[in-house]
C-alpha cells in the first residue's frame, strides 16, 4: 500500500498547537447503588499530529474509560469533567451534531473485542460505505465503490473482499476491516483500544505492522491502549502508564519501559521478560497485592500499599508528575527527592 | 538418563467436521516428559497444542499412537482414568470459568479428594494445598466464594485444587494468559516453587515464549499438529533453528537482536495440511529463495521432514528440528 491510496489524507503540518489536548479529565461512573465510582481521576496530556502515544495499565486502571471519554462514548449518567480539546475544540461541550461529525472525520476508535462489532448480515463493502455516504453525501455510486476498494487496500485486503460477509473473514482480517472502517472519513486521530489482544502472535504482529505503516504514511496520530507494555514500547514513541485512574509515569518509550522511574512501571516492565537475558531466566517477576477498588482508593500515593519502596509519608503525601529526565515525568516521591 | 514420566509415541488425533472434512489436529507427535522438569509446549492457536494436552490428560482418544504414563499405556475405562487423575492434574486458562461460583474455596479444593474418595484428613490436606499455593492463612480463604477474591487468587485456588492430590504431573494450559501482567509473575513464581518443593512435573501449554524463558527447562514448538523443534530453553531461544521458531521469536517485541519476520497469511488449517514440509507455503526460506540456493526446494515441497539432531550442536545436545535446511 502507499500513501497515495488515500489522496484526501493531509500530511501533518508542523504546528505548535497539539492535535489533542486533555486537561484534568475526571470520569465518574454511577454504581447500581447510586454511588459515584471514580474511574479517571485527573488526567492531562497532549498529542501532536502524527504522534503515537501508548497508554498502558492493567484492567481497571481507567485506560479504556479514558478512551471512551475522549469521544464521549460512555454510558448515560457518567460524569465527565475537564477539557478534551481536539484541534482546539472542546469535545465535552460540543453539540450532538458536531460531535457526530467529529467522531468520524477528526477522530475514530477501534475497540477492544471489536471482532463482534461488525454487522453479521451485511456485506463488508456496505459497512465501509455507510460512514462515507453519511459524511460525503455528494459522492456518487462509482466513486463510493472506488473509495471502499481503496480503504480495503489500505489495510492490506483485496478489494474483492467487499462482497464478503464478516463470517467469511478470519479474526485478523476482521480486525483489518475495523481499522479500514475507522479510517473511512480520513480522521487525523485513531484511538486503538486493545486492537490486537484477541489475535494470535503472528497475526498480532501483522496488525501492529499495519498500524505502524498507516501512522507513518497517512500521518495519523495514534493513541494505542493495551496492558501489554512491551508491545507499546516497540510501537509507540511515547508511553503513559496509568494506575488507579491517573497517569503515574510518562515519557519516551525506551526510557519508560527500560529505565522506569515509578516503582509500578518498574514492576510492570519486569513482568515482560527479555528472552535471552539471564536476569529473567527462571526468575519470573511479579507484584504482590491487587489494584485498588475504585470505590476505596488509598489516600496519598494510591500505589503505596503495593509499593516495594514505600515510606510512611507515601500514605499521606500528594503525588504529582515530577520531572524524571528529558520529557520524562513520574508521580513518585522518590523522583521528587532525586535518586536514592 | 532417567526414564520419562510421560511418553507420547506417534500420536494422531483427528476430528471429523461437516462435509466429511477431517482435521488432523495432532498429526504424528513423539514427546517425552521427564520427572521434575517444566516442559513448555509452544505454538499458535490451531497448532494442536491444546488437543495434545487434552489427549495426554485422557480427555481425547488418539486415532493412532499411545500415551504412556510411567511406562504403562493409558487405559480409558472409568476406573483407570480416575486412578490416572490422582497422578495427572490439569490447570486451565480461565480461573473464573474453572471454579463453580456457588462453591466455597474449601469445597473447590476438596473436590478432587472427594472424587478420589480420600476422606481422611480432608481439612488438613486442603489447608496444606492452599498454603502451598500462597493463600495464607488458609483458614481465611476457605469460607470465601470465588467472587470474593482477586483473579490472581482464583488461579491460586485452581492450582491448590490440582495440588491437593499430590499429583506427579500437572498439565497447565495457558495458566496466566487471562491474568494481568503484574499478577502473572506471581503465579509463575508459584509454579516454579511447587516444582522445587514437591518435585511435581509441569507440562505448560502456551503461546508465550517469554513465559518459557521464565520457567521452562525445555521447549517443544508445535506447528500444524507436529513438533517442529525441540531442545533446552537456552538452546531453542538462544539459537532457534527451525524457520518457524525463528519467526515466532522474531516478533516478540523485546527481541531486538532479530529482524521481525512477520509470516503472512492466517494460522493454517489442520483440515488441509500441505504436502511435503507442512510449513513450506509460509516458510521465509522458500520466499527469499534460500531453499532454491540450497537445492532443497523439491524436498521441501515433497518430503515430510522428521525431527533430526542439529548437526552443529554440542555433543550430548538434544536439540532437534524438522527442517530440510537444517540437516
Amino acid at each position: 500500500m502507499s500513501a497515495s491510496a488515500l489522496p484526501d489524507a493531509v500530511a501533518p503540518v508542523p504546528e505548535r498547537v497539539p492535535l489533542l489536548s486533555v486537561r484534568d479529565l475526571h470520569v465518574t461512573y454511577r454504581s447500581a447503588a447510586g454511588v459515584g465510582v471514580p474511574a479517571v481521576r485527573g488526567v492531562s496530556f497532549d498529542l501532536r499530529s502524527g504522534e503515537t502515544l501508548g497508554l498502558a495499565g492493567e484492567s481497571g486502571c481507567g485506560k479504556s474509560t479514558m478512551a471512551g471519554a475522549l469521544l464521549r462514548l460512555l454510558p448515560r449518567g457518567t460524569t465527565v469533567t475537564g477539557e478534551v480539546l481536539l484541534d482546539g475544540e472542546d469535545v465535552l461541550t460540543m453539540k450532538p451534531g458536531r460531535l457526530r461529525a467529529v467522531r468520524w472525520t477528526e477522530a475514530s476508535i477501534v475497540f477492544q473485542g471489536a471482532l463482534h462489532s461488525l454487522n453479521p448480515v451485511q456485506r463488508i463493502g456496505r459497512q465501509l460505505a455507510e460512514p462515507v455516504e453519511l459524511h460525503q453525501p455528494e459522492m456518487g455510486g462509482a466513486e463510493l465503490k472506488l473509495r471502499v476498494a481503496e480503504l480495503l487496500e489500505v489495510v492490506g485486503l483485496p478489494a474483492r473482499r467487499a462482497a464478503d460477509y464478516p463470517h467469511q473473514l478470519s479474526g485478523g482480517q476482521r480486525q483489518r476491516v475495523l481499522i479500514a472502517l475507522a479510517l473511512a472519513c480520513n480522521p487525523s486521530l485513531l484511538i486503538a483500544d486493545e486492537p490486537t489482544t484477541a489475535l494470535d502472535v503472528m497475526v498480532q504482529a501483522q496488525v501492529l505492522q499495519l498500524l505502524e505503516d498507516l501512522q507513518r504514511e497517512l500521518g495519523l496520530a495514534v493513541i494505542f491502549i493495551t496492558h501489554d507494555l512491551s508491545t507499546l514500547s516497540s510501537a509507540c514513541r511515547r508511553l503513559a502508564v496509568m494506575y488507579a485512574g491517573r497517569i503515574v509515569e510518562e515519557g519516551p518509550s525506551k526510557d519508560v519501559f527500560r529505565d522506569a522511574a515509578h516503582p509500578y512501571t518498574k514492576a510492570l516492565a519486569a513482568a515482560f521478560p527479555v528472552i535471552g537475558d539471564p536476569r529473567f531466566r527462571r526468575a519470573p517477576s511479579g507484584l504482590g497485592g491487587d489494584p485498588p477498588d475504585p470505590q476505596h482508593i488509598p489516600a496519598g500515593c494510591s500505589f503505596h500499599p503495593r509499593c516495594p519502596v514505600a515510606e510512611p509519608q507515601c500514605a499521606t503525601v500528594n503525588v504529582e508528575l515530577w520531572p524524571a529526565g528529558p520529557e520524562h515525568r513520574a508521580a513518585c516521591v522518590h523522583v521528587r527527592e532525586g535518586p536514592r | 538418563m532417567t526414564a520419562p514420566l510421560l511418553s507420547v509415541r506417534d500420536l494422531h488425533v483427528r476430528f471429523s467436521g461437516r462435509k466429511g472434512t477431517v482435521a488432523r489436529a495432532v498429526d504424528g507427535v513423539d514427546l517425552d516428559v521427564y520427572p521434575g522438569e517444566v516442559l513448555a509446549l509452544v505454538g499458535e492457536s490451531g497448532c494442536g497444542k491444546t488437543t495434545l494436552a487434552r489427549t495426554i490428560l485422557g480427555l481425547e482418544r488418539p486415532a493412532q499412537g499411545e500415551v504412556h504414563f510411567k511406562g504403562q499405556p493409558l487405559a480409558y475405562d472409568t476406573a483407570s482414568l480416575r486412578r490416572y487423575r490422582r497422578e495427572v492434574q490439569m490447570v486451565f486458562q480461565d480461573p473464573s470459568g474453572a471454579l463453580n461460583p456457588r462453591q466455597t474455596i474449601y469445597e473447590a479444593v476438596a473436590e478432587g479428594l472427594r472424587i478420589q474418595k480420600l476422606h481422611e484428613n480432608e481439612a488438613a490436606l486442603v489447608a496444606d494445598a492452599l498454603s502451598r499455593s500462597g493463600l495464607r492463612p488458609p483458614e481465611r480463604f476457605m469460607p470465601l466464594y470465588p467472587y470474593e477474591v482477586s483473579g490472581g487468587q482464583r488461579q491460586r485456588v485452581v492450582i491448590a485444587g490440582a495440588m491437593v492430590l499430590r499429583p506427579e504431573l500437572i498439565v497447565a494450559d495457558e495458566p496466566v494468559s487471562s491474568l494481568d501482567a503484574s499478577v502473572r509473575g506471581e503465579i509463575l513464581q508459584l509454579m516454579l516453587r511447587l516444582v522445587q518443593d514437591t518435585g511435581v512435573t509441569i507440562l505448560v501449554v502456551t503461546h508465550d515464549l517469554g513465559l518459557a524463558w521464565n520457567i521452562a527447562d525445555r521447549i517443544a514448538v508445535m506447528y500444524l499438529g507436529r513438533i517442529v523443534e525441540q531442545g533446552t530453553t537456552e538452546e531453542l531461544l538462544d539459537d532457534p533453528r527451525h524457520p518457524y521458531t525463528r519467526a515466532l521469536l522474531s516478533v516478540v517485541p523485546e527481541v531486538e537482536r532479530m529482524t521481525p519476520q512477520i509470516l503472512q497469511g492466517e494460522t493454517p488449517d489442520p483440515t488441509r495440511i500441505p504436502p511435503g514440509c507442512r510449513f513450506h507455503p509460509r516458510c521465509p526460506l522458500v520466499t527469499d529463495g534460500e531453499t532454491e540456493r540450497l537445492g532443497i526446494e523439491q524436498r521441501c515441497q515433497g518430503e515430510d521432514p522428521a525431527l533430526q539432531p542439529i548437526a552443529t550442536a554440542v555433543a550430548g545436545s538434544e536439540h532437534v528440528a524438522a527442517c530440510h535446511a537444517v540437516d
